[in-house]
């Protein structure tokens, strides 16, 4: 009997800390962890007796990388347990500040963390010293999402302008015209990344899923929408369903692994559903702008895409679709009469979810009669993946652990970190990255 | 022929990456920046961490497990300098609220089985562990004030960053105060400077996310913060919350709890 162990250590260019054990004997998978060893850090715990307008700056601090998301949907959240609703011009701005996070967060992966891997380098910084102008390019994308949020938000990380309600202070158009002028350089630079990008050398490889991400009707959904899913099949084609919103804890359920401090997630009793990039696109393509769906169809990505390396092409469409919806969104900017809307606290409950860069984020709140969160549930993206993710690397290794076959477990390794960084995990959020073990016996 | 460049290392402990991605996001900067440093160990951008020792490893996060204890005392055996970027890695950062409540408590709200998490009572900055030879404060860090860290390693001098409080760089804006003017509770008067001012810019209060300034009159604010209206249990949430264990913040809630 032959009994294999691939071990990575240390998983690197993700954000946070996880690692993965692969069990093999007689050249079958027995046993697979991805383990998220980021340390936990209790967020949900140290909201209870927080004041209904903390949470937004609070949750912020669970993702550096994704602050904007954790914002908005905490401030839906807590909108909707107090029956408030934030409409019209003020709801373009929360828009124009994720768009702003998309751009970023998009630019950053793609050009620092996952072409590195098609190319053969270890590093974006490696890159830039053969491909400087490349990096520059992928910079001053990330530079133009950065900027979005800073006019708006404040600053990229951790932004200060965000309250239950809409904004301490809404930009005035002027100070919004340089970064039009930026943005309409930097989707030029995202139109020539997804031909890039398209170009690389994809392994053959198609995965059915269960694809989940927020729907709807008018918009490439990213701040608020009804829940789709779609099962793929072995044709590509599925059927969109969905659920409100509201009843997400009837169809979502986490329950707690012994090798990984954050939760797995499943979907009507199922795990291993996906959400992110490809999920979006799979249910929404439609309605991306028309612009970002030329560059999709160009790009050969067709109605729904079930390679998850070529989920670098998605982002990268979806890079095109923010810039071109937030140029759209500024043309034809006139101040808000008013930053906010009064958002009165009251016991009950409520339920936000939008779309953060890496997929659909969920929050849920109780308040009390002193207008405190009683109770708070957040179900990160990363958290919701995790099972998925492992199906993949599965798939991924089962062929290549079969008898007889003996690769070094470093090309494995790297194998599978690629793998991983297709969905760009934020392990900060979920509970850091790769340590690789192969047990082969 | 050239000295050799000097090695930088990053490293994370329990925090949300935000200070470490503060360095990618130097967009304009961070190609010359790699120029003038080999960056020997970063794992959020590089797959080729290389081993140390390093000339200047720049911490984020706070230490919360056992592992990461022991992890922080090989991180100072192979750093020649050591630097803590951030509220977590100075202060303990948000999630040192445990401190307040009991991290059983804590653990059980969150985890169903609680005893497959290790973890420790509390959430402790890296001084309490090891020496540290600068501490960078924000939550996040600001990207200026880590270009000047930076740079005064490279020219092997101490980083310039100011002590004073908000207001003063409130006041050097041209900001109008938004406590005096508009009633608005700001903690201002008692934080440390570095982010130019953003909240009060942005129509609201401070809340602190630099930690306590060098000298504060946290007793004297908190009798200006009642006057506007604030109670008792707002008070103290406004200092437990990004640095709750410092010293002036502690004693600030303390104060707002005796008080009443």
């Amino acid at each position: 009997m032959t009994h294999k162990t691939v071990r990575i250590g240390g998983l690197t260019r993700v954000e946070g800390e996880g690692g993965l054990v692969v069990h093999a004997r007689d050249g079958r998978i027995t046993g697979l962890e991805l383990r998220i060893y980021e340390p936990p850090r209790f967020f949900e715990a140290l909201l209870r007796g927080r004041g209904h307008t903390e949470p937004p700056d609070i949750t912020a601090r669970i993702c550096g990388i994704c602050p904007v998301a954790y914002q908005m949907s905490a401030c839906q959240a807590i909108e909707a347990a107090c029956g408030a609703e934030v409409t019209g011009p003020l709801r373009d701005l929360r828009l124009l500040l994720y768009y702003g996070e998309w751009i970023e967060s998009h630019a950053l992966h793609i050009y620092l963390l996952h072409a590195p891997d098609f190319l053969g380098y270890d590093s974006g910084i490696a890159l830039a010293a053969d491909r400087r102008d490349l990096v520059e390019r992928g910079l001053a994308l990330k530079k133009a999402g950065n900027e979005l949020i800073a006019v708006i938000g404040g600053r990229p990380i951790h932004p200060v302008n965000v309250r239950v309600g809409g904004f301490y202070r809404v930009p005035a158009r002027a100070e919004l015209a340089p970064v039009a002028e930026r943005l309409r350089r930097a989707r030029d630079d995202a139109l020539a990344t997804v031909a890039w990008v398209a170009g690389f050398d994809f392994p053959d490889v198609e995965h059915d899923y269960r694809f989940l991400a927020l729907s709807h009707p008018e918009e490439y959904a990213i701040l608020s929408g009804r829940v789709a899913t779609m099962m793929t099949a072995g044709d590509g084609r599925g059927t969109p369903e969905g659920f409100a919103v509201e009843d997400w804890p009837e169809h979502v359920t986490e329950e707690q692994v012994p090798h990984s401090t954050a939760l797995h997630a499943r979907l009507d009793g199922e795990s291993g559903y996906l959400v992110g990039a490809l999920a979006r696109y799979a249910l929404n393509a439609a309605r991306l702008s028309p612009l970002a769906r030329e560059a999709a169809a160009a790009a050969g990505l067709g109605p729904v895409c079930r390679n998850p390396f070529r989920a670098i092409v998605v982002r990268a469409v979806e890079i095109v679709h923010a810039c071109d919806e937030a140029l759209r969104i500024l043309d034809g900017y006139t101040e808000p009469d008013r930053p906010s809307v009064p958002v009165e606290p009251r016991p009950g409950v409520g339920h936000g979810a939008s779309e953060a860069p890496r997929g659909t984020l969920y929050h849920r709140y109780r308040l009390d009669e002193d207008g405190l969160v009683a109770e708070a549930d957040i179900v990160p993206p990363t958290a919701q993946n995790q099972a998925r993710i492992e199906a993949d690397l599965r798939d991924l290794l089962a062929p290549r652990l079969a008898p007889g076959l003996d690769p070094p477990e470093a090309e494995l390794a790297a194998l599978c970190e690629r793998a991983i960084r297709n969905h760009d995990p934020c392990i900060s959020c979920s509970a850091h990255f790769l340590d690789f073990r192969l047990d082969r016996g | 022929m050239d000295e050799p460049a000097p090695r930088l290392a990053v490293w994370k402990f329990a925090s949300c990456d935000g200070c470490q991605l503060t360095l990618l996001d130097c967009e304009d900067e961070l190609l010359s920046v790699a120029a003038r440093l080999e960056i020997a160990y970063f794992l959020e951008a590089s797959s080729a961490p290389g081993p140390g020792p390093y000339d200047l490893s720049l911490v984020e996060g706070s230490i919360t497990t056992p592992e990461d204890l022991e992890r922080i005392r090989h991180v100072r055996r192979v750093s020649r300098r050591l630097v803590t970027i951030g509220a977590c890695a100075t202060a303990g950062g948000v999630q040192a609220l445990r401190d307040f409540a009991g991290v059983k408590e804590f653990a059980s709200v969150v985890y169903a089985r609680p005893d497959y998490i290790a973890t420790l009572d509390r959430s402790t900055p890296i001084s309490a562990h090891v020496p540290v030879d600068f501490e960078l404060r924000g939550c996040p860090i600001d990207r200026r004030q880590l270009l000047e860290v930076i740079s005064a390693f490279l020219a092997g001098r101490r980083p310039v960053v100011p002590a004073h409080s908000v207001c003063v760089e409130c006041k050097a804006r041209g900001n109008v105060c938004v406590m005096v003017a508009h009633g608005t509770p700001c903690l201002g008067p008692v934080t440390q400077a570095g982010c130019g001012a953003l909240c009060p810019s942005f129509n609201r209060g401070c809340y602190g996310c630099f930690g306590p300034m060098e000298s504060p009159n946290a007793a004297g604010l908190n009798h200006w913060l009642r006057g506007l209206g604030m109670s008792t249990p707002e008070l103290v949430r406004i200092y437990r919350t990004y640095h709750a264990t410092t010293e002036p913040f502690r004693r600030a809630a303390e104060e707002a709890e005796e008080h009443e």
